[in-house]
């Protein structure tokens, strides 16, 4: 089980709401992949119309909701979508994405920290979106929040784990989940983000634009239930260790005088 | 939650007795995968890993030429004092021991430090026994001025303080900060620390976590090794550093494995780590950290030292005195322990270089500390 503030979660698979071609498909692919958090950009919410396409059918299916500040550029503009989605929705659970750049969408570590400290002291569940640095998720740790989200590679860019270096050293410090966010455009991705000892994954793209996204989600299911399984078992390790030559005069020779 | 806390919770038994029960298999896979994992610290630490000592030392001494390239720092100890008010029965200091007791005052303390500054050293580790009164912290806030505007890197191994106390001698130039815990095991504590402040179990274990928040570049951390199990007592103090490590991280850490060395009036070892014990013990701390750094004394001989190079080691002290004024006037006989290796550091320094590594005396800048 996967803790992450108060909830607990038997899936460490999330999803996005993003990009389906239609609001079936999503439902369907949502409870195909066994997600029990989904996220969602409160800037697709139509609130003045009252009915909307996208949260009546997540409400109905049951999951819980990750509202993001997906299209805020600065942490001032973050922190009032949050306060608008905490209003309106009802869930103090935010998921931070900060990013002025808008084509490459790199999240913005600079504001990002800046608003996770306000949203933390607001009583905020905040789980930044940022990009795999080990000294920035410390800091973020230290504000408050109740886990991090560093991405594999470009945002909807399904590249995988580009970067798996720091992800690993990322793993290795926190306190907190790690989630890896972004990037993860294969089930082997997922798999590998998971046998590395990410806490979860969030998978959203490459759910939603494969042909069949009802079929792609089941097998993004099994591959995270996987590789968490042989994170937990123990992987073997491929070892260059064996190979190696011995120095000729062995180094600890002198113990033996 | 503290590390005491934290240490609570683990069961020493069970600990042991996985210690003890690792077979071969295990200590294979800790070899390749050892890096922060505290279970293939355990297997590289016990009995079974002893026929790996060969396999164990050529990776150490990768790691380390690939961290540390051929450096070795350099550092001495000055002795500010010998007073102690407490009964520690492996310490030559201990109250109840009949010694002449000194502490220096500041031109003495300048007289020392002439001369070790006159042989290359710009790292200095200020040492002093427990005295609150005289020997406490408006003593070391008096002193330290005057060590700071000679020395770049200035560590202490005092009495543990409170974190305002730090506080103030951090913001005096403090670079950092000794402070061993003897042993992890309660009883064993309890058993060889008789009187005085140092009884507080508790307190001294929680006092890394004090020094880490006062903001310090580095904590040393440390067993005196052969008061318990040794084995169990190494990786009592690997989870004490993954502990700060993950909870302090703006802060180095180093290590010190001093064996029980005879003193005046002191005890023998309960439990004697040879030399292949402790050569184990290094190589397993560098496997299982590859940023450690890991200090060795003259408390150990010249010969041994000589052939630890390389293997995990990345500071030592040379031509060393153990008691306060030694430099100026040695042999006073206020010794905290006895000396092994007692090569002048020119010596030590001419069997360094003949073995293929480099003193460092200098690695610090102080002007950068206490910029904001
Ligand atoms: S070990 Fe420290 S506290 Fe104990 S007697 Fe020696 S100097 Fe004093």
């Amino acid at each position: 089980m996967l803790t992450l503030a108060d909830t607990q979660f038997s899936s460490r698979l999330f999803t996005g709401t993003g990009k389906f071609s239609s609001s079936k498909t999503m439902v369907g692919a949502i409870e195909a992949s066994g997600s029990q958090l989904v996220t969602m950009a409160m800037k697709r919410l139509d609130l003045k119309a009252g009915t909307d396409d996208i949260l009546a059918p997540l409400k109905a299916s049951g999951v819980k909701l990750l509202p993001n500040t997906s299209g805020a550029r600065n942490a001032q503009e973050a922190v009032f979508v949050a306060e608008l989605s905490r209003e309106v929705l009802g869930t103090p659970w935010i998921k931070l994405e900060i990013h002025p750049d808008p084509k490459y969408l790199m999240p913005d570590p600079i504001e990002t920290l800046k608003a996770a400290k306000m949203l933390c002291d607001k009583g905020f569940v905040v789980l930044p979106y940022v990009h795999a640095d080990p000294v920035l998720c410390r800091h973020l740790e230290e504000v408050g929040c109740a886990a991090v989200m560093p991405l594999g590679s470009p945002i909807g860019s399904n590249q995988g784990l580009a970067t798996q270096t720091f992800l690993k050293i990322i793993i290795e410090q926190a306190n907190i989940p790690v989630i890896v966010d972004a990037g993860i455009g294969a089930p082997s991705h997922a798999m590998q983000a998971m046998e590395m000892g990410a806490s979860a994954v969030l998978v959203n793209t490459a759910i939603a634009s494969s042909r069949d996204p009802v079929a792609m989600a089941r097998c993004f299911k099994s591959a995270v239930a996987a590789g968490r399984d042989a994170y937990l078992a123990g992987l073997g390790i491929t070892s260059s260790v064996a190979q190696q030559t011995s120095p000729q005069m062995p180094l600890t020779a002198f113990l033996e005088s | 939650m503290s590390f005491y806390d934290e240490l609570k919770l683990l069961s020493r038994e069970q600990l042991k007795l996985a210690l003890y029960s690792i077979g071969p298999a295990e200590v294979e896979r800790a070899l390749v995968n050892s890096e922060g994992d505290l279970s293939s610290l355990m297997a590289l630490l016990s009995p079974a890993a002893e026929p790996y000592i060969e396999e164990m030392a050529i990776r150490a001494a990768e790691i380390t030429r690939q961290r540390f390239g051929t450096n070795i720092g350099m550092y001495l100890p000055l002795y500010l004092s010998n007073l102690c008010a407490n009964d520690c029965d492996y310490c030559g200091f201990s109250m109840s021991n009949k010694l002449k007791r000194k502490f220096l005052t500041a031109d003495e303390l300048q007289q020392e430090m002439n001369i070790i500054k006159g042989q290359g050293f710009d790292s200095i580790l200020l040492v002093s026994g427990e005295h609150e009164s005289k020997v406490g912290i408006d003593y070391f806030c008096s002193m330290l001025p005057l060590v700071k505007k000679q020395f770049s890197y200035v560590a202490m191994e005092v009495q543990p303080l409170e974190e305002d106390e730090y506080r103030r001698l951090v913001n005096l130039g403090l670079d950092a900060v000794m402070l061993y815990q003897e042993t992890y095991n309660p009883t064993t504590y309890q058993k060889h620390h008789t009187w005085g402040k140092k009884q507080d179990y508790r307190y001294r274990v929680e006092s890394p976590e004090r020094i880490a928040r006062s903001g310090v570049d580095k904590i040393g951390l440390g067993v005196l090794l052969g008061l318990d199990d040794w084995r169990l007592d190494a990786l009592l103090l690997g989870h004490h550093l993954s502990y700060l490590e993950r909870h302090y991280w703006r802060c180095r850490y180093s290590l010190s494995l001093p064996r029980l060395r005879p003193c005046t009036g002191g005890i023998s070892p309960q439990t004697v780590l040879t030399d292949k014990g402790l050569v184990q013990l290094i190589c397993a701390f560098r496997l299982f950290n590859q940023q450690l750094e890991i200090s060795l004394s003259t408390r150990e001989s010249a010969s041994f030292r000589d052939n630890l190079y390389g293997l995990g080691v990345t500071h030592i002290s040379a031509g060393s005195s153990t008691e306060p004024g030694g430099y100026s006037n040695p042999k006073s006989q206020l010794d905290q322990f006895e000396i092994n290796d007692d090569r002048s550091s020119a010596e030590t320094v001419n069997a360094m270089l003949a073995k293929g590594f480099t003193p460092v005396w200098k690695d610090w800048q102080s002007e950068w500390v206490n910029l904001a």
